[in-house]
């Protein structure tokens, strides 16, 4: 020990550089993952190829339905669906590259610096965010290609809505990765989740078409009702399903952004 | 009253740095059905002066991450107090982080990334202006040896180039005091020996304060001013390594004779070097620990030579921090570490 008086020193008289604002640090973790996400675009391109394939290969199947669905084209009611698949597979994955820079000692070492650790979370949102928007176009665009009609407004805020629960899943995702730091904790709970939303939501078709006692079930979903808000814009029917949708995508918005950010938040993590 | 003063260019000597008192730290762990708690670090007393390079030597388990990590506000106390750069742990986190720089076991870096962009968003992180923290992080690179490596991604460098790379993160901002966790783990003797010496750079050449941890003896006893033994969550032993090593009763002399009837004469000369003790017989080897053996050592060759003793060798070994860990706790640091 030292022989020095054991007394706690006194605050430092050195002007610290100012720790970054909230934006500039959410800015700087947010240019960093698109960057390296750019350089990798196999994850990017990946997760765009499946809902494709839905698109090619099982829309032809619903064609001849469009009737029963009371559209002309069936890809207006197809595409809607796809969209919010996309919105939730793709985002809830987004864990999988937070447990890996985990590994890598990132995170702990981006939580050592002065920056606002809810400014973590966001950055990272922000790039599973524009990915989306960015398959969503994609995806929008090719359906065009294949006979969906709908109205700007009624396509732009489809988008929004499954923007919203994109930033929701990834969210989740981050959460639990941050929890858990384990894909094998993370796998078995992404696939138990993103399976029953898919079959219960009526993305590949409508449960309207089902017997009652699955349409019940289905209403259980706040996905189903997000899943109809956005069918609903895309064929201009705007109604009570609309406003479901909306409330369902801010309430889920609200409470997984919060959760998120308290665990990024908290000194343990 | 002793005034501190720190300053941003050249740390004075003697102020304090590092400053805790009854640090600890549990956490909850479920054996069968019961929630019990285990202590991982259990109340640590600690100072540490502006420029020193203080090791903190234990073996793995012994609660010195657990320690680092909650002085560098990744870990909440449960109990005590700890001062860093002047700033609370617990009141004050995020002056601390301005004011260290951390650089952990597990590495910094996404393996996939280039290394210069790495290091400038690090520095972005700290608030500090990106020309500034480009120059600095290439000002690291050429320091550190890692020159032509800026856009060269992580995983395609070596351990030792990652370590420094790492190191160069953790720097960026410029911090007085760097806790380094483990840094030479997984280092083959060449890279370990070259960190060694660049470690030592940071001290002498910028007056830095490091606090690193470590399982390696010869690490402790080559780089480190200071040493701190921790074992089973509490501080054993704290002072240079020549002086720890003086604290273990004297060099071990080991005299190996032809056959077995000159065992008993070499026992009784070696014994008489210190009073009260006797010497230890394995075979046809005679040893005893002998205070300043060196001195000792021309007579008693003589003498077991007048005796008509013929000796095979003579080895005199001076004690070695393992001796200090195994007098202090009873258990080899080398078993452990294997």
């Amino acid at each position: 020990m030292t022989t020095t008086a054991p007394t706690a020193p006194a605050a430092p008289a050195t002007v610290l550089p100012s720790a970054p604002s909230f934006l500039r640090a959410t800015g700087i973790v947010f240019r960093r993952q698109l960057r390296i996400a750019l350089r990798n675009p196999a994850w990017v391109i990946i997760g765009l190829v499946q809902p494709v394939l839905y698109l090619v290969l099982f829309g032809p199947l619903l064609q001849p339905l469009s009737a029963s669905f009371g559209v002309e084209n069936a890809y207006t009611i197809f595409v809607p669906g796809l969209l919010v698949q996309l919105g939730i597979f793709g985002a809830l994955f987004a864990g999988f590259g937070l447990v890996a820079e985990w590994r890598a000692g990132v995170i702990e070492a981006e939580r050592v610096t002065p920056a606002s650790r809810t400014a973590l979370l966001f950055g990272r949102i922000l790039r599973d965010v524009l990915q989306l928007f960015a398959q969503g176009l994609v995806l929008i665009g090719l359906g065009w290609a294949f006979g969906l009609r709908a109205s700007l407004g009624g396509m732009l805020f489809g988008l929004l809505l499954t923007l919203l629960l994109g930033a929701s899943c990834a969210a989740a995702s981050n959460t639990l990765g941050l929890i858990t730091k384990s894909e094998d904790v993370l796998a078995p709970v992404v696939n138990s989740i993103a399976l029953p939303v898919l079959l219960l939501s009526g993305i590949l078709l409508p449960l309207s078409l089902g017997p009652t006692w699955l349409q019940v079930v289905g209403d259980v979903m706040p996905t189903k009702h997000i899943v109809d808000a956005i069918r609903g814009a895309f064929t201009g029917g705007w109604g009570i399903e609309t406003l479901w949708g909306s409330i369902w995508s801010v309430v889920i918005f609200v409470i997984l952004m919060w959760v998120g950010t308290r665990t990024f938040r908290k000194e343990n993590a | 009253m002793v005034k501190f003063e720190y300053s941003s260019l050249t740390n004075e000597r003697g102020s304090i740095v590092i400053h805790a008192r009854g640090l600890a730290r549990s956490f909850p762990t479920r054996a069968g059905r019961d929630k019990t708690e285990v202590r991982a670090v259990a109340g640590v007393d600690l100072d540490v002066e502006a420029g020193e390079i203080v090791g903190f030597l234990g073996p793995n388990g012994a609660g010195k991450t657990t320690t680092l990590r909650m002085l560098t506000t990744l870990l909440t106390p449960t109990s005590g107090t700890a001062t860093v750069a002047g700033y609370d742990v617990a009141s004050q986190p995020g002056l601390v982080r301005q004011s260290i720089g951390y650089v952990s076991q597990s590495g910094s870096t996404q393996p996939e990334a280039r290394a210069g962009e790495e290091v400038v968003d690090h520095g972005q992180l700290y608030g500090i202006p990106k020309a500034q923290a480009t120059a600095r992080g290439q000002e690291l690179f050429a320091q550190l040896e890692l020159d032509g490596m800026w856009k060269r991604a992580p995983k395609a460098m070596s351990g030792g180039q990652r370590r420094r790379l790492d190191i160069a993160m953790g720097l960026v901002h410029d911090p007085q005091l760097v806790f380094l966790d483990e840094p030479t783990t997984g280092l083959d003797p060449q890279a370990r020996a070259n960190l060694w010496s660049h470690i030592s750079q940071l001290r002498n050449g910028r007056g830095m304060t490091v606090f690193l941890t470590t399982h390696y003896l010869d690490e402790a006893d080559a780089l480190c001013d200071r040493v701190l033994v921790i074992d089973r969550g509490t501080i054993v032993a704290a002072d240079t390594p020549d002086a720890l090593k003086r604290q273990v009763a004297g060099d071990l002399v080991e005299l190996v004779v032809g056959d077995r009837a000159q065992v008993v004469p070499a026992a009784t000369a070696l014994s008489a070097l210190v009073p009260g003790e006797s010497a230890h017989v394995d075979g046809t080897t005679v040893s005893l620990r002998v205070p300043g053996a060196g001195s000792h050592l021309a007579g008693l060759v003589r003498e077991l030579d007048d005796a008509g003793v013929a000796l095979v060798s003579v080895d005199v070994r001076r004690p070695t921090l393992d001796d200090v860990f195994l007098t202090l706790t009873g258990r080899s640091l080398r078993e452990d570490a294997a």
